[in-house]
């Protein structure tokens, strides 16, 4: 196995900065604004950028984690069945601008998968999508709205997002699987 | 991570790990309950079949719910006016079923091993929802549950169980679950209602209230079946009430609070005071929102695993 770091902390700290400009410019502000991170790391990925937005806007908006596993597409007949944990949104996302939250955005099924379980839990005004990493190879129509970094990727290679909170350091890499399976 | 078996037939030896999984689980599907869409997707396509042989309110609707907010297909069959009352056995009931294309059959049966045998005859996942006086699985997770939700954990807590032991499938999976989880369990009943060789289950014995009430954080109080009256097991509903009746006056002479919970429905002022089933140490109601979330638990683990897809 072979790694590559693509961002070390100070990187993907500025990169997380850049995208708390970026959601404050898109939407002229934070108002009615939420965002919903997908576990795992969009978790303590979205508690960043909202930490960031305080110190922009000197608001703290509503931060909520969803687990999309009750909607996957490849939830039957796999060997290592997923765990199932709790989705915590406890506000209401009706008229709200919800920004999705996800570290790496592939081939778009987990987006998808969020997108129906968002949809289930209430109406929102819109949903912008926000991902870390946009590493290509998409297999439904699904486009980011704000992208921290685009790194092109072949199959056999996997994008590994560290955060702190889950993996104890800060950092992305690139890592080659010569058998090719994420 | 997914279940040891691709049925749930008892709780007699299941893991702590299989457990702790059901528990976690349901926790999640909680959730879930509280939204305004009370429904979410993952059973979609799957079809479940509700086999009740033996008359239930509760754990029938309670099944169905937890059925449907996973967005499978339910059929529901019950044996009076059905095909069993005219004749038809069970194994012939079960390939019916079968020749139907049903994924999961969740069973009660007042013959004690009908869901084991089942298992045997169908390719279907099977839910045991009660099985003559041998084990109601789901009714004592969910009591565990919902001691969690309250405790923290199950290691150490003293639950006693109170009633007619001898006759209680709720009190054996009770027994089965608690002792695995770690917990100290006893029982409190007349002679007559208590099995012999309690004691080999790890279970400690009492015959008087007044001796388990200073040492238990929880009684779980069964139902008394008036029927047993008739088989002289008790003298009376009034004699039963006199010594085992669990009263607001027995429970306030523990120095310590008691959580009350009962598997309904309830015969008030008979096993328990309605005081008490009403009263702010009781999480009876707690106990039934809990049944649909472990019920979803164990349809979404059962129905997802690989083991359960058809060749």
């Amino acid at each position: 196995m072979n790694q590559n770091r693509v961002f070390d902390a100070d990187g993907l700290k500025r990169t997380v900065n850049r995208l708390a400009h970026e959601i404050v410019e898109k939407n002229k502000g934070v108002q009615d604004l939420a965002l919903v991170g997908i576990r795992s790391r969009g978790e303590p990925l979205a508690n960043r950028i909202a930490d960031k937005l305080q110190e922009i806007e000197g608001v703290r908006v509503p931060v909520g984690i969803l687990d999309i596993t009750l909607y996957r597409d490849d939830l039957h007949g796999r060997l290592d069945q997923p765990e199932l944990k709790s989705t915590e949104i406890l506000f209401d996302i009706k008229g709200k601008t919800v920004v999705l939250v996800d570290d790496v955005l592939f081939t778009g099924r987990t987006v998808r998968s969020a997108l129906n379980a968002l949809m289930d839990i209430g109406r929102p005004a819109r949903i912008q999508l926000l991902v870390l990493v946009d590493r290509g190879h998409r297999e439904l129509p699904i486009k980011a709205d704000m992208v921290g970094k685009n790194i092109p990727t072949s199959h056999n290679q996997k994008v590994r997002v560290l955060m702190t909170e889950i993996d104890g350091e800060d950092g992305i890499e690139l890592v080659d699987e010569p058998d090719g399976k994420e | 991570m997914a279940l040891q078996s691709r049925h749930l037939l008892g709780l007699e030896g299941v893991s702590a790990e299989d457990i702790t999984l059901i528990l976690d689980t349901a926790r999640s599907f909680r959730e879930v309950l509280d939204r305004p869409i009370k429904k979410v997707p993952p059973l979609q396509g799957k079809t479940i079949v509700n086999l009740f042989f033996e008359s239930s309110t509760r754990t029938r609707i309670s099944f169905e719910l937890a059925e449907r907010r996973l967005s499978a297909d339910v059929v529901n069959f019950a044996a009076s006016g059905s095909s069993v009352s005219k004749g038809e056995t069970l194994k012939d009931t079960a390939r019916n079923i079968e020749a139907m294309r049903i994924d999961m059959v969740v069973i009660r049966h007042a013959s004690s091993g009908a869901p084991h045998f089942l298992s045997r005859v169908v390719k279907a996942n099977v839910i045991n929802a009660g099985d003559g006086q041998h084990e109601h699985p789901t009714q004592a997770l969910l009591d565990m549950m919902t001691l969690r939700e309250k405790y923290g954990a199950l290691k150490g807590l003293r639950v006693c169980i109170v009633g007619d032991i001898l006759h209680s499938r709720v009190a054996r999976s009770n027994i089965y679950g608690l002792k695995t989880m770690g917990a100290e369990v006893s029982v409190c009943g007349p002679a007559t209602l208590i099995p012999r060789h309690m004691e080999e289950l790890g279970v400690r014995v009492y015959h008087r209230l007044e001796d388990i009430i200073p040492r238990v954080d929880v009684l779980n109080v069964l139902r008394i079946q008036l029927e047993r009256q008739k088989s002289g097991l008790f003298p009376s509903l009034r004699e039963y009430h006199r010594y085992f009746g669990v009263t607001k006056e027995r429970v306030e002479k523990a120095p310590q609070p008691i959580t009350i919970m009962h598997p309904g429905p309830i015969n008030r002022d008979v096993e328990l005071s309605a005081d008490l089933a009403d009263g702010e140490h009781s999480v009876i109601l707690e106990q039934v929102t809990n049944g649909v979330a472990i019920r979803m638990a164990i349809l979404y683990l059962l129905g997802t695993a690989q083991s359960s897809e058809r060749s």
